[in-house]
């Protein structure tokens, strides 16, 4: 069957901002989608609010709609472009419940759009529990034992049913939102209670537990002739109990028999079928009894998931692009498998390695929160490895992380001493029950301290299979640790195959890592290149998609597949896992730079590990390693592509954090580092260097100084005169920064900061307060600037930028002082001698513009800028840095007729006992764009486009600090204007009153009942104004702020945000909403 | 890649790698170092691969192996251990495994052995540590060659008379070895498929039967043997070389011709003239993989050896009839040639790697074969309608 005529155009629903649980796996299959219908001939109509995503570019899409991703916007959306289908497959739970949202609304009948990829009732039977379970009886699978409730009252019945612990799984949620395990009573109701809840239809799934089960999962990919194929079997090494994406996971399944496997298999095909996925890819999950085998299915998505992103990567099948395919009619035979490019993508992959995908946490973001796994997801990225052996991708896996990890590095264990004798033995092993992100780093301990196989997996419920190649690698490590490190070949190789890193070896070795490589290299052990390839190597592979690894008998040499090209090369470096202050963005950049550079005329090879992203995409760049982002990883394949062809260049400014730290050891093994030196990175890092730049320049920053100790801190900030920001050197993401107001928080800081930044030294800034942030993107080729983007925070600075609402273009500043802007980042560029992509941060106080911080290298909001000027700035860096000048690139001017405001999304939720203050240490996972043609409207897209629901009317509760006082009543003048009821408490409602506002009185909650949360939870509270200062006052709002956050009451906590938030209530109510496209207001630049 | 590997000299006995305790050394001198395990002792064969991620027990157990060393291209094997459910002959027929991952512990419920101690008890050797990514592109790309596999504890190898070994070898072509691996009595088989229904490992009992059927045993598996019985067959299991009259005399519904190792040119010099006989006699007969050849042979179609066979549970295959797509289990190394085959065969089945014969039928009569392995074990389950066919023939249908 070929593909249908009958439709022409498509809607495609992208996943909006970046979340827990939704990362930019959904950026990788959008657009794969978006390329994959435009290939065939379809006008491609896009929705998503993201603007940091590759689908998003203005040439992916036939027209792109940057708009909030709401059954009302998609609704105008739809008029407009009246697509004669929707996709709703490829952006994630928030596609699927808007696309039903959309169906049962009868939206999409009345302007006579067909759901493609799943129609309504199966995603209904895939997504409410009930309807599943009685739809997998039906096939004769079996499911956990468990009761749908809407209740507590019910919730307490099923219970008595299914008995403790119990999980509760709230209906239509995200990652599992709201939901846990209850383990005992209280628990139970607290967590039935939240989870009612979070669950927009206020049900909730009791079940019984299968924790310590083995869980799997299956990626199923099924056409419209009913052909099905698995594209990959995926384990979890950590139980049940664990959500998926927490967890460790391999793949291929390890540890079954063909039997089992089968079983499973025809069960994952007989759901696709029952369920009625009619083409596309889904996921389904099970759990098997260790012990007796049993099989019960746990849940399948039926749609592109992070499983499928990670068994796309994991296989080298690309489901997204071939789930596309399949919704406009193909059949899998009709498609060729481009690995191969002889094989049909009707086939099931098989591999020849052993993939590991380790989650990446934030805990220490979120104090407060305890570090513990469950049922809800709560890692904001991921790594991959790909090793021939599990041992060796789980240690590649490990160093991917960027946790500072060699490999199974050591930690400390409860029960064992110091001096690493074990103290308690109960200690040790019951710690090894506890579901924590660092169980496996923990089990690797307790294997080292002598605790055997069968205590860690009784305590652990991990796999044998897995446990025993964990103890192998801690017994090379004992032996490295008492013999040195091997002087023959064979034994190296050996540890090598392991997985061990030139880093680890050399702890474990007590030499350095330079010492280990000399000595690797001086054996001749080297890794070799193998290709992932769909197929084992039955057939040629077509694709540069390559890994690692180490083979060899010690006496001929190892074949190597990287098989380089005699081109003139750039290798990029990505940015690694996702985490908070180094997301999507950079993986934009790299993905640019790829683009361009190919356009340029150079072979570009891409290197990185997070199985989310386009970056990995085997299309994105002419050759792609899937490798950790080390020195030892990357210098070893620069060194392979060397030798033939010519490496021009490495690209280290473009994935954030995680490359730059590698410039310095790249440049002393002679990899030439294309575009700014490394040397000017340290510049604009180095706090002296840099203070002397700005003197010379003649340029102001606000007074600061460097401390190492305690008494030098508290002498310079009294120097310097409370508040201060202070901060350890060299963080991306604000780490650990924070405003002071007092020697006591400052003593208390310094005790943090030393643990949090080693040896480095601790910075101290004068804070400017209420003063304007200015963020500015600009591309430099050496002699001419390119002013890129030029930022207006709505917060006032000393909110992290990364966390701040902002405007392009600035909505305050006078022409003057954007000259000066403009003025003082051109002196900037060139000072610092920046050949590509440099940031500066300013702040605005009174009319004086003072430098905050430069990076000379991609920033976060390169992607924003781009999509809200049309100008591929990342590209036109990429070409600059390979030597073009910006004269020949022929840049348009960037005066543009709309604004862009850029807002922030925090995973708060997802933390209960989190404070949702914002300060200078980034909090957020992602961000939305609201694009219109005045700042209010911008603006209020933006805040709908975060998940924010802006009241029309109502009451609005306002408790603010004195400072904010003054400002606050002329806010709530308007908010009045426009008939909201005005709620305070005393001292800010007796400065309303002063001016003459009506105003009701309400408690604070420390003044007794009923005060404002009570208030909040009888839902007599429509918008939250609360400003706080002062560790006590924070402290003592804290309930209020949390009961906003899980009542889904709007909140804001600074008095500029909430200005910008009455503009916007007023814009909505003027209905001065419209959707557009992007490429309308671009006017066709790209 | 040649150039790159040593070459098997007398010499070469010195330089030993350190630990070797096994090697395999190819016709062409390739030397192959590695560990050993399983039973010390050598053994020569066709060297090929198989792709499959699961079942490495019910692969080394499938009588389809005589004659050949596998060499699995997923790098863990041993990882489930051995049990006594898992085989599809009580004695295999393979000659040895090749390795990249030293065998793993077991760990599954249904584990009753270690593999290598399995392994040595079925007096099998095997080397781990090899580059099997590479030896399964050397089958790619050169054919798949003859080896000698030496399993040696004290690490004391004759590499140039292993090299004789493989080079005298004298390859699958003409090699007759069903007849070797078939039974040497008939047996009859009532015993059904794995009870796939939650936590239960066994084989649950055969229907009460409703056919009888007569299985030509060239290299039976049993699970082709427990598919039958499922759909109500009494299975009676018959030698090789079994004659029309000894087959007719179990008064079958139907006949099914098994798979087996070897050429199917070889083995077609006894078989073929009683398959025709059988075919004569217009009863139901039904052929997988040898039997698919030799059926193809007694209607005058010809064979031939192909480059490097198809090995795997991943191979996908047209069902003509519908369109669809089956993923199958495959394990063979000779084709039926299609021009060869008379206008009285369709072909109903079709390889959608390289487009070879999977599956054909008669015209005008109640037969019919398919190349691949639809009882898989290992592999996916998505052919098992064809005994359903089968079925429907005995009972009169079509």
């Amino acid at each position: 069957m070929p593909r249908r005529h009958d439709i022409s155009s498509i809607m495609i629903i992208g996943a909006g901002p970046i979340v827990i649980g939704q990362a930019c796996e959904f950026d990788y299959s959008g657009t794969q989608a978006c390329k994959a219908l435009r290939e065939e001939g379809y006008r491609v109509i896009l929705v998503n609010s993201n603007p940091a995503t590759i689908m998003t570019d203005p040439d992916m899409a036939d027209a792109t709609y940057v708009e909030p991703i709401t059954p009302d916007t998609v609704r105008q959306v739809i008029a407009n472009e009246r697509p004669d289908a929707l996709l709703p497959t490829m952006g994630g739970q928030t596609a699927l419940n808007t696309a039903l949202a959309l169906a049962r609304d009868g939206v999409l009948e009345q302007f006579g759009v067909e759901l493609i990829g799943a129609d309504l009732d199966a995603i209904e039977k895939a997504e409410d529990r009930l309807l599943f379970r009685s739809a997998m009886e039906r096939i004769g699978l079996e499911s956990p034992r468990s009761h749908l409730v809407s209740c507590e009252e019910e919730a307490r019945d099923a219970l008595a049913l299914v008995g403790l612990p119990a999980i509760i799984r709230p209906s239509f949620t995200l990652g599992g939102t709201g939901g846990g395990i209850a383990y005992n009573a209280p628990e139970f109701e607290e967590i039935v209670r939240s989870g009612l809840r979070a669950s927009p239809v206020g049900t909730v799934l009791i079940e019984e537990s299968v924790l310590g089960w083995k869980e799997f999962e299956m990626e199923v990919v099924r056409d419209r002739a009913d052909n099905c194929i698995i594209i990959c079997s995926i384990e979890n090494v950590d139980p049940m109990g664990i959500h998926t994406g927490d967890s460790i996971t391999v793949a291929p399944a390890l540890t079954l028999t063909d039997k089992e496997y089968q079983r499973m298999r025809d069960a994952s095909i007989a759901v696709l079928r029952e369920i009625g996925v009619d083409t596309g890819g889904s996921n389904v999950q099970f759990a098997i009894n260790p012990q007796t085998g049993r099989l019960v299915v746990i849940e399948m998505n039926p749609r592109v998931s992070r499983s499928s992103a990670l068994a796309s990567k994991a296989t080298g099948f690309p489901i997204a692009k071939i789930a596309a395919k399949l919704a406009v009619g193909y059949t899998l035979d009709e498609l060729d498998n481009d690995i191969t490019g002889v094989t049909p993508a009707s086939f099931e992959p098989t591999i020849d390695y052993v993939v590991t995908k380790a989650p990446r946490f934030t805990f220490e973001k979120f104090p407060g929160t305890a570090a513990t796994l469950t049922t809800s997801m709560k890692s904001v990225g991921e790594a991959m490895a790909i090793g021939r052996t599990f041992a060796e991708s789980l240690q590649k896996v490990m160093r991917s992380m960027e946790t500072g990890l060699a490999g199974l590095d050591d930690v400390p264990l409860p029960g064992v001493g110091p001096d690493g004798a074990v103290i308690d033995r109960e200690t040790v092993i019951a710690s090894l029950s506890e579901p924590v992100p660092d169980r496996l780093l923990r089990i690797a301990q307790a294997f080292r301290c002598g605790i055997g196989l069968e205590d860690v997996h009784r305590a652990s419920s991990i796999d044998r299979w897995f446990l025993r190649h964990v103890m192998d690698i801690v017994h090379a490590e004992g032996r490295v640790g008492s013999d040195g490190l091997p002087d023959r070949a064979l034994a190296m190789l050996e540890l090598k195959q392991l997985g061990f890193s030139d880093a680890r070896l050399a702890r474990l070795a007590g030499v350095t890592e330079a010492a280990v490589a000399g000595r690797r290299r001086a054996l001749g052990v080297r890794p070799v290149f193998k290709r992932v390839d769909t197929c084992a190597a039955e057939f040629p592979a077509k694709t540069p998609y390559m890994y690692s690894c180490y083979e060899g008998d010690g006496v001929s040499p190892a074949e190597c597949e990287s098989d380089p090209t005699d081109r003139i090369k750039v290798v990029i470096l990505g940015g690694g896992p996702n985490r908070i202050g180094q997301g999507i963005e950079f993986d934009y950049c790299c993905v640019h730079a790829a683009y361009a550079l190919t356009e340029a005329g150079y072979e570009t090879i891409m290197v990185n590990c997070n199985p989310e992203t386009v970056s990995t995409d085997y299309d994105t760049s002419d050759r792609l390693y899937f490798e950790p982002l080390t020195t030892e990883d990357v210098i070893e394949l620069v060194r392979a592509e060397q030798r033939r062809g010519t490496v021009a260049g490495v690209i280290v400014q473009f994935g954030g954090q995680t490359p730059l730290k590698l410039a310095h050891a790249l440049q002393s093994a002679g990899i030439p580092i294309l575009g700014t030196s490394p040397d000017a990175i340290d510049l604009a890092e180095d706090r002296e260097r840099f203070s002397t730049l700005l003197r010379r320049l003649g340029l102001r920053q606000p007074d600061n100084g460097i401390v190492t100790s305690t008494p030098e801190a508290e002498a310079e900030a009294a120097r310097i005169g409370y508040p201060v920001v202070i901060r350890p050197s060299y963080v991306l993401g604000g780490r650990a920064m924070e405003v002071v107001h007092d020697p006591a928080s400052l003593r208390r800081y310094m005790e943090q900061a030393v643990v949090a930044s080693g040896d480095n030294p601790v910075l101290i800034d004068g804070f400017l307060s209420n003063a304007t942030e200015i963020d500015v993107d600009c591309v430099s080729d050496g002699s001419t600037v390119h002013i890129a983007g030029i930022m207006e925070h709505i917060e006032e600075a000393g909110i992290h930028s990364g966390d701040s609402a902002c405007s392009l273009p600035p909505q305050s500043l006078t022409p003057g002082v954007i000259a000066e802007i403009r003025r003082q980042t051109d002196l900037l560029a060139h000072g610092l001698g920046v050949r590509g992509l440099m940031n500066a941060q300013f702040a605005v106080k009174d009319g004086i513009v003072y430098v905050l911080e430069v990076n000379p290298r991609a920033s976060r909001t390169v992607p924003f800028v781009a999509k809200a000027t049309g100008v591929p700035i990342a590209k036109v860096a990429a070409r600059v840095m390979a030597g073009e000048a910006l004269a020949d690139l022929d840049l348009p001017s960037t005066e543009l007729r709309h604004v862009a405001v850029k807002e922030a999304v925090f995973p708060f939720a997802r933390f209960p006992g989190v404070d949702l203050i914002l300060g200078p240490e980034m909090k957020s996972t992602g961000e939305v764009m609201g694009v219109d043609e005045s700042f209010p409207a911008a603006f209020a897209k933006s805040q709908i486009a975060s998940g924010t629901n802006l009241p029309q009317g109502g009451t609005v509760f306002v408790s603010v600090k004195d400072d904010d006082k003054a400002h606050l009543v002329d806010i709530s003048r308007q908010l009045a204007g426009m008939g909201f009821d005005l709620l305070a408490t005393r001292g800010t409602a007796q400065a309303l009153s002063a001016a003459g506002l009506e105003v009701t009185l309400v408690r604070k909650v420390l003044e007794g009942r009923p005060h404002v949360v009570d208030a909040m939870l009888s839902g007599n509270v429509d918008l939250v104004i609360n400003t706080t200062q002062g560790l006590q006052a924070i402290a003592d709002s804290f309930s209020l702020r949390r009961t906003a956050l899980t009542h889904n009451i709007p909140y804001y906590t600074t008095v500029e945000g909430a200005r910008a938030a009455v503009r916007a209530i007023s814009a909505i109510r003027g209905g001065r909403l419209k959707a557009a496209p992007l490429q309308s207001y671009l006017g066709g630049s790209f | 890649m040649a150039d790159a590997v040593p070459s098997a000299t007398a010499g070469d006995r010195l330089h030993t790698p350190e630990g070797a305790t096994a090697v395999l050394v190819l016709a062409d001198g390739t030397v192959l170092w590695g560990r050993g395990f399983g039973a010390a002792r050598s053994t020569v064969g066709e060297v090929c691969f198989n792709t499959s991620m699961t079942g490495y027990q019910e692969i080394v157990t499938d009588p389809s192996y005589a004659g050949q060393i596998i060499t699995f291209t997923f790098p863990h094997i041993g990882n489930v251990g051995a049990n006594r459910l898992d085989v599809e002959t009580a004695t295999p027929h393979c000659l040895g495994v090749v390795l990249r991952a030293g065998p793993t512990e077991r760990s599954n419920y249904r584990s009753e052995w270690e593999f290598d101690h399995w392994l040595g008890s079925v007096g099998l050797p095997g080397i781990s540590g090899v580059d099997t990514r590479r030896l399964t592109r050397r089958i790619r790309d050169r054919g798949a060659p003859s080896g000698a596999l030496c399993h040696a504890p004290d690490g004391v190898f004759d590499l140039e008379a292993l090299r004789r070994m493989a080079a005298d070898w004298p390859g699958l072509e003409g090699m007759d070895l069903a007849s070797h691996v078939s039974c040497t009595q008939s047996y009859s088989w009532s015993c059904g498929l794995w009870d796939a229904s939650s936590g239960s490992d066994r084989y649950l009992p055969a229907p009460e039967p409703e056919f009888q059927v007569v299985a030509v045993d060239f290299g039976a598996k049993q699970a082709i043997l427990r598919n039958l019985a499922h759909r109500g067959c009494r299975v009676t299991v018959v030698p090789a070389g079994s004659s029309c009259e000894d087959i007719m005399a179990h008064r079958p519904d139907g006949v099914f011709l098994a798979n087996g190792p070897g050429d199917p040119a070889a083995t077609g010099r006894y078989a073929v003239p009683e398959i025709r006989r059988l075919l004569e006699a217009g009863i139901p007969v039904f052929g997988i993989c040898l039997g698919h050849q030799l059926l193809a042979l007694a209607l005058g179609a010809r064979t031939e050896k192909m480059h490097m066979g198809h090995r795997g549970g991943n191979h996908p295959v047209r069902r003509l009839e519908t369109g669809t797509v089956e993923i199958t289990s495959q394990n063979h190394g000779f084709v039926v040639s299609e021009d060869t085959l008379p206008a009285t065969v369709e072909v109903t089945h079709r390889s959608l790697f390289d487009g070879t014969i999977e599956g054909f039928r008669m015209r005008d009569r109640p037969v019919f074969a398919v190349q691949y392995h639809p009882e898989s074990s290992p592999g996916p389950h998505d052919s098992g309608y064809l005994f359903d066919a089968f079925a429907r023939l005995m009972r009169g249908g079509d």
